[in-house]
């Protein structure tokens, strides 16, 4: 049976949705893989008699994406797919952990976020992969950071200085994000102000994300000069973390000019935020079936000039910055993810195309303001923490160029449209470029049309992994280094 | 080189000059004003739409420990409801969280902050703390973060983050307190030397916010332990952190 070829952000039956035997899903979800697609999303949805699992892959060439389900009874097993799709693995961990199912024959299965199926593990020692041998040594770091950050635990295998083996304990941060979405199913703004809430440092990507998964499957049109305001508000936002990024990964090089300059320039950004819509990370922009604020002509003029000067500003700090031979030696060819493990372990984002992987989700799967104009994706090929802070200094650049475009084209359009219910019995996948790359919110809706199932996935999840293969062979020194030029988020992952 | 310096000219002076005094922008959501007079009908359309049950109604009142302000009951009041852009928020009292109708900026800061002369003097010039984020979502984190910037530079009044517990003379918390980081919660905090203070910081700390009512929180370390200051905001701004911090351990008046 044929795969159901859908659209970013189309609606679509469930009945429409193929359902395969585990054994034929398994092997047409590998025979896709291996032939160069994309693995979104894989989850465990259940239903009254066993657990329907949907897998989703994206053919980014040409724009298209295909779901298909199958169904297996519960507490049962299925042979994993991670030894043939490395990149399934942690989706295969959080199935076996939410639904109970076992992918049989998994490498390296434990849970997510310390609980598996309703029984409560947080009692079990987690159990870290260990190195042995004379002279090996592990160092454990965290829950709690030194810095100001989340928690997560690293545990690091080394041998003297050199970095042989890097795992990363998540869960920490685990608010149980999905059920409250279904608890809340009924309060439209409050699964608002949820989503803006799943990484609070990707409040308009996964806000986003989310208001046009309910706009799509309420059948809401949105206007475009609301449509204009959310490009701008996303493109505000990637501009200040990745002005942030680079304020980080200056101090973490001793480059203080560039720890304060890029600091302060990416305050300027955030407070233009904050003047369109009172805080400075864009909470509260954003509204089912469209926006709360416009931008009047003094915001225009206001944001214009702002980007207008940053333009100089970037260019002239970047340019300070990516010739300076001490900054240079430290970032280049360090934590090097070639191109073909990125690809295999499912990268997303600037880290993949620093990787030379490329997929844009606003080239190769265009929402709102992205379908009426062209995204050039931007790629480089040395996939080391230079390569992953210059590609910041360039979609900056491109930001700004987009910022401008829109302001320079901004629609007449009414705000809001309202929403009428949601279609009962649908599926929709909702994809959108954050800064840190691919959001993937599935939205399930029943019978009455209530929201019966969502999965979010924040691109953290594909990229957590890439960090660990980026520290192997490294002095462990570098590490925060490679950490910054991930800028992974914790409860993006632990939901 | 050349660059270099052209580069430090254009960067100039960031730093705001004096952090008491700053005035935030007009859009800036802080203090909620409520009216007195509001219409029944009115009345029951805003204590329903609070996304963290934060309003209740006859009266109306606001608690700002659970606030989130997102305005969205500004929006629905007909002018009942003004969030102003005074950002002084923090209190050492938990009751003083609740804003009834008629209470104005300057009344709520009159008795926030008690500054205790026990506090200012074992803090008042140097204050070291621990910040531990239990299921915070990376808001209040960065504006932490950002409190010690070029531009806010906390560090000014002796005030510092460090990393390790043992250096610090308090804990900041963020987030509603995970039960999956309930634990490490509580062996920060007895990790930090006596005497010793907590700071709850953002909704979440304070109230659980918008996970208040997941299954998956453990909040016991707040029955256990006293807390000494409470920054509401989701999340605050560092100007309304840094106040608070310098109030708290008497250094406002300097």
């Amino acid at each position: 049976m044929n795969w159901l070829e859908i659209k970013n952000l189309q609606t679509v039956s469930l009945n429409e949705i193929p359902r395969l035997p585990v054994d034929e899903f398994r092997s047409r979800l590998v025979e896709k893989v291996k032939g160069g697609k994309r693995l979104v999303q894989l989850f465990a949805d259940p239903e009254s008699d066993g657990i329907a699992i949907y897998a989703l892959t994206a053919d980014d060439n040409n724009s298209r994406l295909s779901v298909a389900s199958s169904k297996i009874k519960l507490k049962s097993s299925y042979p994993s797919l991670t030894p043939d799709i490395p990149s399934a693995s942690l989706f295969e961990r959080e199935m076996f952990e939410q639904a109970g199912i076992l992918p049989e024959g998994h490498p390296w299965l434990k849970p997510i976020r310390h609980g598996i199926a309703g029984i409560d593990q947080r009692e079990t020692p987690y159990e870290f992969f260990s190195m042995t041998g004379k002279e090996i040594h592990e160092v454990g770091v965290g829950p709690i950071h030194a810095g100001i950050i989340e928690p997560g635990h690293f545990r690091f295998s080394c041998h003297g200085e050199k970095v042989y083996h890097l795992e990363i304990e998540h869960g920490f941060q685990h608010r149980g994000v999905e059920k409250l979405f279904l608890s809340n199913a009924l309060r439209p703004l409050s699964l608002v102000k949820l989503s803006e809430s799943i990484a609070g440092d990707t409040v308009i990507g996964h806000c986003g994300s989310f208001v046009r998964a309910l706009e799509s499957l309420g059948d809401a049109a949105v206007s475009r000069r609301s449509k204009t305001i959310r490009t701008i508000a996303l493109e505000l936002e990637r501009i200040a973390v990745h002005l942030g990024d680079l304020s980080a990964l200056s101090g973490d090089v001793a480059y203080l000019t560039g720890n304060s300059v890029f600091g302060a320039l990416r305050t300027k950004v955030i407070n233009t935020t904050m003047s369109m819509c009172g805080n400075r990370f864009g909470r509260n922009l954003l509204a089912l079936g469209g926006v709360n604020v416009d931008i009047s002509s003094p915001l225009h003029d206001q944001i214009l000039s702002m980007v207008n000067e940053l333009e100089d500003d970037v260019l002239l700090a970047g340019e300070v910055m990516f010739t300076s031979a001490s900054i240079l030696e430290r970032f280049e060819k360090t934590g090097i993810i070639e191109k073909e493990t990125a690809v295999e372990i499912g990268m997303v984002g600037p880290a993949a195309r620093a990787s030379g992987v490329s997929i844009d989700v606003r080239a190769d799967h265009p929402f709102g303001a992205y379908e009426s104009f062209p995204v050039h994706k931007l790629t480089l090929d040395s996939g080391d923490v230079f390569a992953r802070a210059y590609i910041r200094f360039v979609e900056i650049q491109q930001s700004i160029k987009i910022i401008r475009d829109q302001l320079n084209n901004l629609p007449e359009g009414e705000l809001r449209s309202t929403l009428s219910g949601l279609q009962p019995n649908c599926f929709v996948v909702s994809l959108t470029e954050g800064w840190r790359g691919e959001i993937a919110h599935v939205v399930l809706t029943d019978g009455e049309g209530n929201i019966r199932r969502i999965k979010i996935k924040d691109p953290s999840f594909n990229n957590w992994f890439a960090l660990a293969l980026a520290v192997r062979d490294e002095g462990i020194s570098d590490f925060p280094l490679c950490n910054k030029s991930f800028n992974l988020s914790y409860c993006g992952v632990d939901l | 080189m050349l660059d270099l310096i052209k580069l430090r000219i254009r960067h100039g002076y960031q730093s705001i000059g004096n952090l008491r005094t700053a005035v935030l922008m007009e859009s800036h959501r802080g203090f909620p004003e409520i009216l007195t007079s509001i219409k029944i009908e009115d009345e029951q359309k805003i204590a329903g739409c609070c996304p963290t049950k934060a309003i209740t109604g006859n009266p109306v009142t606001i608690d700002l420990g659970k606030c989130i302000f997102c305005g969205e009951c500004e929006r629905i009041s007909n002018g009942a409801i003004r969030f102003t852009n005074d950002y002084k928020l923090g209190t050492s009292k938990k009751d003083q969280l609740l804003i009834a109708p008629g209470t104005v900026y300057q009344e709520y800061r009159a008795s926030a902050i008690e500054a205790k002369k026990k506090i200012h003097s074992l803090f008042g010039r140097s204050l070291k703390l621990r910040q531990v984020s239990a299921g915070g979502c990376n808001g209040c984190e960065m504006e932490l973060s950002a409190c010690g910037n070029v531009n806010f530079d906390m560090g000014r009044f002796g005030i510092d983050f460090v990393a390790s517990p043992r250096h610090a003379d308090g804990i900041v918390l963020t987030g509603p307190i995970t039960k999956n980081m309930a634990p490490a919660l509580m062996d920060a905090y007895k990790s930090v030397n006596d005497p010793k203070i907590v700071i709850a910081v953002g909704a979440c700390a304070i109230s659980g916010g918008l996970f208040a009512d997941s299954d998956e929180l453990n909040r016991e370390f707040l029955d256990k332990i006293k807390v000494d200051l409470y920054i509401p905001g989701c999340p605050p701004h560092p100007l309304t952190i840094i106040n608070a911090i310098l109030e708290l351990i008497g250094k406002e008046s300097r």
